[in-house]
């Protein structure tokens, strides 16, 4: 069953967090994953992959790069389930 | 009735009997780099381990290199020049297309006549030209191997970019092959994904700058996030399949060598092979750099020096490169 957007940004929290560190509880909708959470194109590749294994879904190269902020993530993977 | 032809009787295995390595003169650090990339030396530590790159003065070619590092692992080996009967290189960035590298190298060390040639095979040439080598050793078709590889990637930099240049160094590393009484190197684990050739490439062709369609150099470029995703997951299940080939499990491995692309590839890499603690990983690029299919034997050739328990003990070696390019394989080190 799909999980809902609450659950897409609480599992990509954790996701963030093991990676980077940043708490769970920073990593917001509006949040750009640079800007804000300064994370860099490494880490976030670490971060995709694993998203994609957690949330069952692809998320090809080009589109990593067009994943300006948590919520353009959380969009494109309830998007990906559906 | 046709006389049947006698055939080659090669040796039952192969090994790698000696090592040499030649890195580039001058000892380039991070400081003396970022201003053209706006960068910082924090910056280049954390996104790639490197602390300082080794690169060749404008006098000192890839060939020149490549023959030092070739003389080393010929006195490594324990055999004389003449002995060498196959010389292989694998080079993006020989001084010339032809004549090959190898040739004037084979020459240079009084190989000549063994037969010489260059492959072009990127960060993985020299996993290659290591399964060739075997190959030739165990068809009769070769005795004594010379594999080298040799970079001059300082030639192909352009200062002001962030994809690639400022990783690249310049070195050679080179094995020597020869008849072994048990196995000493593994069936190789190798292929190639030729639809993702722009992933790491030149910025424009030679004969494009040479017509004047640009006026400039073409250099090194690589789509970093990219390969960084193919480097560690999609690498990884190459390097399984090479421990399976090779029919043992990361448990016997002494050492993981993998291509020094960037220290974040070789950690997550480890990770995900989940390699158990006493497995020793090469990091000889936070003081070499990325010296393409020079690294992984400038790698064992630093890690033995600094480990020399290692000795007899079993590697993993993994190149992948642009091509996109891979070769994996389980060596017993010298």
């Amino acid at each position: 069953m799909a999980l809902s957007k609450d659950e897409i940004l609480a599992g990509l929290a954790e996701l963030v967090n093991e990676e980077t560190g940043i708490a769970a509880e920073s990593v917001l909708l509006e949040k750009s994953f640079t800007d804000d959470l300064d994370i860099d194109s490494i880490s976030m590749m670490t971060i995709v992959v694993n998203a994609e294994e957690k949330f069952d879904v692809k998320i090809p190269d080009d589109v990593v790069t067009s994943l300006k902020t948590v919520g353009d993530a959380v969009n494109f993977i309830v998007a990906a389930q559906a | 009735m046709t006389q049947p032809l006698r055939e080659p009787v090669g040796a039952l295995h192969s090994r790698i009997l000696g090592l040499g390595a030649a890195r580039g003169d001058l000892n380039v650090t991070n400081d003396e780099i970022i201003e053209p990339i706006n960068s910082s030396d924090e910056w280049i530590r954390q996104r790639t381990g490197i602390i300082e790159r080794k690169r060749a003065s404008a006098n000192v070619t890839a060939t020149d290199l490549a023959e030092q590092a070739g003389r080393e692992a010929i006195e490594a080996a324990g055999i004389t020049p003449d002995q060498i009967d196959l010389v292989i290189i694998s080079t993006i960035s020989a001084p010339n297309r032809t004549p090959s590298m190898a040739a004037v190298v084979a020459d240079r060390l009084g190989a000549n006549p063994a037969p010489a040639y260059d492959i072009s095979a990127a960060c993985a040439g020299y996993t290659y030209a290591i399964a060739q080598a075997d190959s030739a050793i165990r068809s009769g078709l070769a005795h004594y191997v010379l594999v080298i590889g040799a970079e001059k990637l300082s030639d192909f930099i352009d200062p002001t970019d962030r994809s690639i240049s400022f990783l690249l160094g310049d070195g050679a590393g080179a094995a020597v092959l020869g008849p072994s009484e048990t196995p000493g190197v593994s069936k190789a684990v190798w292929g190639s994904d030729g639809s993702r050739h722009e992933v790491i490439r030149f910025t424009q062709t030679d004969n494009d700058f040479r017509n004047g369609v640009t006026d400039e150099v073409p250099t090194l470029r690589q789509e970093g996030p990219s390969v960084f995703r193919w480097a560690v997951w999609d690498m990884a299940k190459v390097a399984k399949q090479a421990l399976a080939e090779a029919g043992i499990t990361s448990d016997d491995l002494a050492a993981f060598i993998p291509h020094q692309g960037n220290i974040r590839i070789t950690e997550e890499f480890a990770k995900q092979l989940g390699l158990p603690e006493h497995v020793v990983i090469a990091r000889d690029i936070v003081h070499t750099g990325n010296t393409s299919a020079a690294s992984i034997p400038l790698a064992t050739h630093a890690l033995l020096h600094e480990h020399p328990e290692l000795h007899g003990g079993l590697a993993l070696q993994i190149g992948f490169g642009a091509g996109l390019v891979y070769g994996a394989q389980v060596v017993v080190l010298p």
